[in-house]
């Protein structure tokens, strides 16, 4: 007697269980033809062109992001610890939070949210155009033209972005300390420097090559399998940022857990 | 009854060939492909020879263009064979395929240039992929294959958004030619093309099949841009090949699907 899958009764269940199969066997082969390409010659001037597109031109839009956040942190941590008299201790909580967790998560959410869906779009444009089939029918490989100087653009960039955010969310902290909550600039910047461990600034650093080639990837996958016309490219936009950004804060949880846990220094 | 005994054909030698044309170069066995339910090309047989220009004509959703992409592997069969010049490619990985690509060339219905990359940099791809050519040897090949073409040096800086549609078709062309392929294959050449732009690019078709040797598969639904090109017409309905032969059999024949095709665009 054949056995049934549980899902049998369940069409539409089945369905997503299978779009979703789809999809993670799909990224998994792109992840495999990835490396193997990479074993072979990099193409450096579109990895630099790569860099300077996803990655210099994220820069103000990270930047104002980790801005508004290290202002908002200050704020709202002053509020909370004036209960107990801690207001001092504003640029220690806002330099962990920073360093440790918001930097690096909401510098990659701004990146999935921009480069993600501009690789998708891109990509996808390309493949409704056929323009991927003349690549492959030129015989060049569209992972190594298209797939591998973007993942590892953004890889190498995202970690600067996060650096140059951590460093810009402290000086919006800054600003707040200074003229809200009239802590000196000299106390905040103290404080800062006495908190902030090599370990606290690793363990979030360490995370964002790991959400850089999430993004790159799912949103490489997306745009060569988008198809019909300008809607599809849309849906498969769409879908890059909702999916990306999903699998880094689940990601930031995971290696969260693991940096802990491990014994490498970055706890 | 087979059916390749079932296709119409004036001469004795299998329907199939052109037995005066040279060795076989493209071969189908037996291909089916289906896209879900929907059975496009069903236990299709073909044997294109060195040399020849075969047009397949058919209707819309035919699987005309399906075909054409069977034989530089861009898509695969369900079943059967695909043979390029004696080798069987229908299990190569992309990688395997890379030669095979190299020597055949593909002109896509919408030109498929490269639209982030000037004329240059379009047609000088292929050339940077695959050759050694110093970059003096790559602009005198670029100007050259422009020239087939009866584009001039003007159009190198120029992004393919600036160009016009005949004009984006020709730059696919050069594209095409400059590793000097020996099989051209072409989907929709004319299409959406004026009437004096298209004979242009049908002469263009004619011209480099003399002038580089090389064979030709040229998928269309334009009956005139057939009977001016072809050497063989192969028609193609409800997934099969209902008729193969020269253009003057294909005036003369009385297959019915083929015949109410030829008279629709009369009437047209």
């Amino acid at each position: 007697m054949a056995i049934r899958s549980p899902f049998w009764k369940f069409p539409r269940t089945r369905a997503s269980l299978r779009k979703v199969t789809i999809h993670l066997g799909g990224l998994g082969l792109m992840t495999g033809r990835l490396f193997r390409e990479a074993r072979r010659r990099w193409e450096f001037g579109e990895i630099l062109r790569q860099m300077d597109a996803l990655g210099v031109q994220s820069i103000s839009i990270t930047n104002l992001t980790a801005l508004f956040t290290g202002m908002v942190l200050a704020l709202q941590t002053a509020y909370a610890l004036a209960q107990f008299g801690g207001k001092l201790f504003v640029g220690r909580v806002v330099v962990l939070s920073l360093c440790r967790e918001l930097g690096p998560t909401l510098t990659a959410l701004m990146v999935a949210a921009r480069v993600g869906a501009g690789i998708t779009a891109e990509l996808g444009t390309m493949a409704v155009t056929e323009q991927v089939d003349a690549l492959r029918a030129l015989g060049a490989s569209p992972i190594r033209k298209l797939v591998l100087p973007r993942v590892i653009a953004v890889v190498i960039m995202l970690p600067i972005l996060t650096i140059l955010a951590d460093f810009l969310g402290i000086v919006g902290g800054l600003f707040i300390a200074v003229f809200e909550i009239k802590v000196g600039a000299g106390f905040y910047i103290s404080t800062i420097l006495q908190s902030l461990k090599y370990n606290d600034l690793m363990h979030g650093l360490c995370k964002t090559p790991f959400f850089g080639f999430e993004i790159a990837l799912i949103g490489c996958y997306n745009g060569l399998n988008a198809t019909g016309g300008a809607d599809g490219v849309g849906r498969a936009t769409t879908s890059s940022v909702v999916l990306s950004s999903i699998t880094v804060l689940a990601t930031d949880f995971f290696l969260t857990k693991l940096f802990i846990v491990l014994p490498l220094g970055i706890n | 009854m087979t059916e390749a005994a079932k296709i119409e054909t004036s001469g004795s030698a299998s329907p199939l060939e052109n037995p005066a044309a040279g060795a076989p170069i493209i071969e189908f066995r037996g291909i089916r492909k289906a896209f879900g339910k929907l059975v496009v090309l069903d236990d299709v047989d073909l044997v294109i020879r060195h040399g020849e220009v075969v047009v397949i004509l058919g209707g819309s959703g035919t699987g005309k263009s399906v075909s054409l992409r069977q034989m530089n592997g861009l898509d695969q069969p369900d079943e059967g064979r695909v043979l390029i010049e004696g080798m069987d490619i229908t299990d190569y990985s992309e990688d395997e395929l890379l030669p095979i690509r190299k020597k055949v060339g593909m002109l896509f219905q919408g030109g498929a240039l490269f639209d982030s990359m000037t004329v240059f940099e379009n047609v000088a791809f292929a050339l940077r992929e695959h050759t050694d050519m110093t970059d003096e040897q790559i602009e005198a090949r670029v100007v050259e294959v422009l020239g087939f073409v009866n584009l001039g040096a003007e159009v190198l800086p120029l992004l393919p958004s600036s160009l016009s549609g005949g004009m984006k078709k020709r730059v696919s062309l050069a594209r095409t030619v400059a590793l000097k392929p020996d099989i051209l294959l072409y989907d929709e050449p004319t299409t959406g093309l004026d009437p004096v732009t298209s004979m242009t690019i049908n002469r263009l078709i004619k011209d480099l099949n003399k002038r580089l040797g090389t064979t030709s598969v040229v998928v269309t639904h334009d009956i005139t841009s057939a009977l001016f090109i072809a050497d063989r017409i192969a028609f193609l309905k409800s997934g099969r090949f209902v008729f193969i032969g020269t253009p003057d059999e294909a005036n003369r024949s009385d297959v019915p699907e083929l015949r109410a095709f030829l008279a629709a665009e009369e009437t047209v």
